[in-house]
């Protein structure tokens, strides 16, 4: 790829490419600015007479599978994260596909993780042209060393299914692992020793790729109840020892942080859910797995207790945290994109109450709305933020892929968008200039609360109003990045960017918000 | 320490954050060499050589090989790191200290402030000074005794000298732990200069040692011009100090407190520490009325175990019951479990605030005798009740 990119400049002031791999693309135009036109892509149409009227579409293996799918060079296949560093699927689909003698495939996982750094080695053998989807660790490192052959596109969990029914991504053949499925093709999370929780991201590769192969470790005689991934969309079954490391795929128990830095940032932030009236009969709100997080949700539980307050929903990425809410009667459901430990396992498998959400319900901008904005409140984290509340959540500050952005980006459309950050790592301020890579436009981002004290974005005076009297350190962004820079000694070195992209950054209506550059 | 040719000190390694670790080679020629690894680089990099080059010009180096690990060391720790590693590899002449920017600092104690909580940093983990402050404790202790290994002694001291030079503390009062006599007056003589407010003497037994210490501050503060008053608290750890309590609380009117090392003392009684303590009772107790006697305050030991806040608050009720005003924290979240303990109940407060206006009132009316309802009270509960009501102010109760 020695060939002169194009570049323009979007409504964010950020160079973007204006073709990725051979599409090509619109910048970010603002928020809301951009209006989709046209009809949803979709399948070809198929007939019940091409499919055994028993409904077992059981084959031998994966490899007979892809074939009878029709696999050639360039083609698209997908598969989705949810055994996360437990999978065994992924790189077994695309061995099993380098073993047919294609090339140049497309790779568009929902999420790609450490484990699965084989795939550099399909990649170097020509098997993978490129990847479409996060990249972190060894994968992140060889896209941004500028490895790869196409370039890498980073999209939201919404911005994906957005990607796929707006037709900007096809898919040939979704690979979906499955930790429970009938022959038929019915299949499910929620059950089986692999067993992770929902299955959403696999929802919109079943509904829209032209193949679908489900691969399961736990096969039942038809029906698997319950079911999340119809068998009317899935072409073949395939039945193996196993889809992944259990261990990998769920933690035994999510850890609460220790450290009393991210306590104290933890516990302010649930502060200020209480002290701005946030939390309330019948609120929501949403966090993540991380340790703040984690630790918020505790801190949350207890104020929440104390009040007599009950939540109407809140959303997950579920842990036992969230499971301990609705067990205590503190919430009447979880809405779970993802299922981090075994108590949200179990508690998702065995209580009603906790439902199995997908991209499309939860975060898709592409719809008739999306869950995702009538959230109360999200807590977040960030690499960075600048002085203008914009954040990075992609990259490290010296430009290497660290992060998916996974559901981040369709998060910011809460009602009040927290993020909950050390106001240095490492002597590294988190509050900056201008942040490296642009994942999320500061108009979005309504609080950034630190261990030292907690910033309101002035485009949000009622906010700022609620929690003026509550005896919180609520102080302007610029007076805390001040003190830490002068905790650190001195700004940092902006460190040198390459010049040429590896990787775009979507928004969540498909424009291109940054660009990831070579590493320098 | 022997004169070696090469001098080490810091830490560094995948689990060690915000230290470094510097290796100075002394050369007989050649100029100075810096060699730099860190988790930093792309940013603090270039910031980091030019104050490396900077401090070894100021100890007076111009030949060495210097090789620095860095996680991500904050200034202060790299100028400590860097003169640690100086001074073992010889170079104790003219210029040996190193210098970093000093903070103006905070106002000087005072001898009765509130010292509910006061809470240890290991004198050798930067990573944890700087934001300790942050967690509210009324001090700080910055350790070189038992959290300090001995072979590490020095270069600690350097660091926590730094530390009084560099780190905002905010309102905390800021302490240091010193190593027991003769090797505490070592430490003494490194950070005196710095100005910190109290000095926390180990297993003090007799009056003689808290009069050395205070003879060696007085000596050293007069030749670093330091003016404010340095507090002491010796800490009372066997079975000796503690039958002297009262002459060791009264030797030098800079003795603002006397508190108690449970580990050492139940270990010199041969006896085990248990959960309510009641194997140290008389020594607690008698510490309470030393310590009163001698008209200062009486300081109980720390409550090991970070994961119990139930047994922590019981300990603490009952500390704070015995007539002890503070304890010592191990973790931040023991603070403010703590403050809860000894800050003073509504009731308490209500009574107080009753006396005291009962005591204003009679002084306007010009009566000799005060009285609350049908009761009298004698000038000692006005007294108590006044000192109450400046407490729960200052905990922002009343």
């Amino acid at each position: 790829m020695t060939e002169k990119i194009e570049l323009a400049q979007n409504a964010a002031g950020r160079m973007v490419p204006a073709m990725v791999n051979g599409r090509p693309q619109i910048p970010y135009l603002g928020l809301g600015k951009y209006q989709p036109r046209g009809r949803k892509a979709a399948p070809p149409v198929r007939s019940s007479r091409d499919f055994p009227e028993d409904g077992d579409k059981r084959v031998h293996d994966l490899e007979t599978a892809l074939r009878k799918c029709g696999l050639r060079d360039g083609m698209v296949i997908s598969n989705h994260h949810h055994l996360r560093d437990g999978d065994q699927v992924a790189l077994m689909a695309l061995r099993a596909a380098e073993r047919t003698g294609v090339k140049d495939l497309l790779w568009f996982p929902s999420a790609s993780f450490p484990s699965q750094k084989g795939a550099i080695e399909l990649m170097e053998r020509g098997v993978i042209h490129h990847i479409e989807g996060s990249m972190n660790g060894p994968l992140g490192d060889y896209c941004t060393q500028g490895k790869m052959r196409g370039m890498g596109v980073l999209r939201s969990h919404g911005g994906r299914w957005q990607a796929i029914q707006d037709g900007e991504v096809h898919i040939d053949i979704a690979v979906i692992a499955a930790p429970t499925a009938d022959f038929f093709g019915n299949a499910d999370g929620s059950h089986g020793k692999s067993a992770c929780g929902s299955l959403g991201f696999a929802l919109a590769d079943s509904i829209y790729a032209d193949h679908v192969v489900v691969v399961t470790d736990n096969l039942v005689p038809f029906p698997c109840i319950p079911w999340q991934i119809q068998g009317n969309n899935v072409d073949y079954v395939v039945e193996v020892e196993s889809i992944g490391d259990p261990a990998k795929i769920v933690s035994g128990t999510t850890q609460i942080t220790r450290s009393p830095d991210r306590l104290r940032i933890a516990e302010f932030v649930a502060r200020f859910l209480r002290e701005s009236g946030i939390m309330r009969n019948g609120f929501s709100f949403q966090a993540g797995a991380g340790g703040i997080a984690l630790a918020f949700v505790d801190y949350l539980r207890r104020m929440m207790k104390e009040d007599g307050v009950k939540a109407r929903f809140v959303r997950g990425g579920s842990t036992k945290y969230l499971v301990e809410l609705l067990r205590e009667g503190l919430t009447d459901y979880i809405l779970d994109g993802q299922t981090f430990d075994l108590d949200g396992v179990k508690s998702i498998a065995s209580d009603p109450r906790h439902v199995a959400t997908s991209p499309f319900t939860s975060y898709n901008y592409h719809g008739k709305g999306s869950f995702a904005s009538m959230v109360d409140a999200v807590v977040l984290g960030a690499t960075e933020v600048d002085v203008n509340f914009n954040a990075n959540v992609v990259t490290h500050s010296d430009g290497r892929l660290l992060h998916g952005i996974g559901g981040w980006q369709n998060c910011l459309a809460a009602g009040c968008t927290i993020l909950a950050l050390p106001s240095f790592r490492d002597r590294i301020p988190v509050i900056v200039d201008e942040v490296t890579t642009l994942t999320g436009p500061g108009e979005l981002i309504d609080v950034v609360v630190t261990e030292r004290g907690i910033a309101v974005n002035p485009n949000r005076p009622d906010l700022l109003d609620s929690v003026k009297k509550s005896g919180l350190p609520v102080r302007p962004i610029q007076d805390i990045k001040m003190e830490v820079e002068k905790i650190c000694g001195g700004k940092p070195a902006r460190p040198k960017l390459g010049e040429r992209p590896v990787a775009v950054v979507k928004w969540v209506d498909g424009t291109v918000l940054d660009t990831v550059w070579q590493a320098g | 320490m022997t004169r070696s040719a090469v001098g080490e000190a810091g830490h560094w390694g995948k689990d060690v954050r915000s230290d470094l670790h510097v290796a100075i080679e002394r050369r007989d020629g050649g100029g100075v060499q810096v060699g730099l690894e860190s988790r930093v680089a792309p940013y603090y990099g270039e910031s980091i050589l030019a104050q490396v080059r900077q401090e070894l010009g100021a100890l007076g180096i111009r030949d060495a090989q210097v090789t620095i690990h860095d996680e991500g060391a904050l200034p202060f720790v790299i100028a400590a790191r860097v003169e640690a590693a100086a001074r073992r590899a010889g170079f104790t002449g003219e210029g040996s200290r190193a210098t970093v920017e000093k903070m103006a600092l905070p106002p000087s104690s005072a001898r009765d402030r509130l010292r509910r909580s006061r809470l240890y940093l290991p004198g050798s983990e930067p990573k944890y000074f700087i934001n300790a402050g942050l967690h509210g404790p009324d001090a700080v202790i910055l350790d070189l005794e038992d959290s300090v290994a001995r072979s590490d002694k020095d270069a600690a001291r350097i660091l926590v000298r730094n530390t009084l030079r560099a780190v905002d503390f905010g309102a905390c009062e800021r302490m240091v732990r010193i190593n027991q006599v003769p090797l505490g007056l070592e430490d003494l003589a490194e950070i005196i200069g710095e100005a910190p407010d109290l000095i926390l003497i180990p297993k003090v037994e007799r009056p003689e040692q808290v009069a050395e210490v205070d003879r060696m501050i007085a000596e050293l503060k007069a030749r670093h011009g330091v003016e404010r008053t340095i507090w002491l608290m010796p800490i009372l750890e066997s079975a000796l100090g503690i039958e002297n309590a009262f002459v060791i609380a009264a030797s030098t009117p800079q003795v603002a407190g006397l508190t108690i090392g449970l580990e050492d003392y139940t270990a010199d009684l041969a006896v085990v520490k248990s959960a309510d303590g009641g194997e140290s009772l008389y020594a607690r107790t008698r510490l309470v009325n030393a310590a009163k006697a001698a008209g200062v305050q009486a300081i109980d030991s720390v409550f090991g175990d970070v994961g119990d806040m139930d047994g922590l608050l019981r300990w603490a009720e009952n500390s704070r019951a015995l007539g002890f005003e503070g304890m010592g924290c191990i973790h931040p979240a023991q603070i403010r479990v703590i403050h809860e303990a000894f800050a003073p109940t509504s009731a308490e407060i209500d009574k107080a605030l009753k006396i005291v206006a009962a005591f204003e009132e009679a002084e306007k009316q010009g009566l000799a005798v005060v009285s609350l309802g049908s009761k009298m009270i004698d000038p000692p509960v006005v007294e108590r009740a006044r000192k109450l009501v400046e407490r729960a102010k200052a905990m922002g109760r009343a």
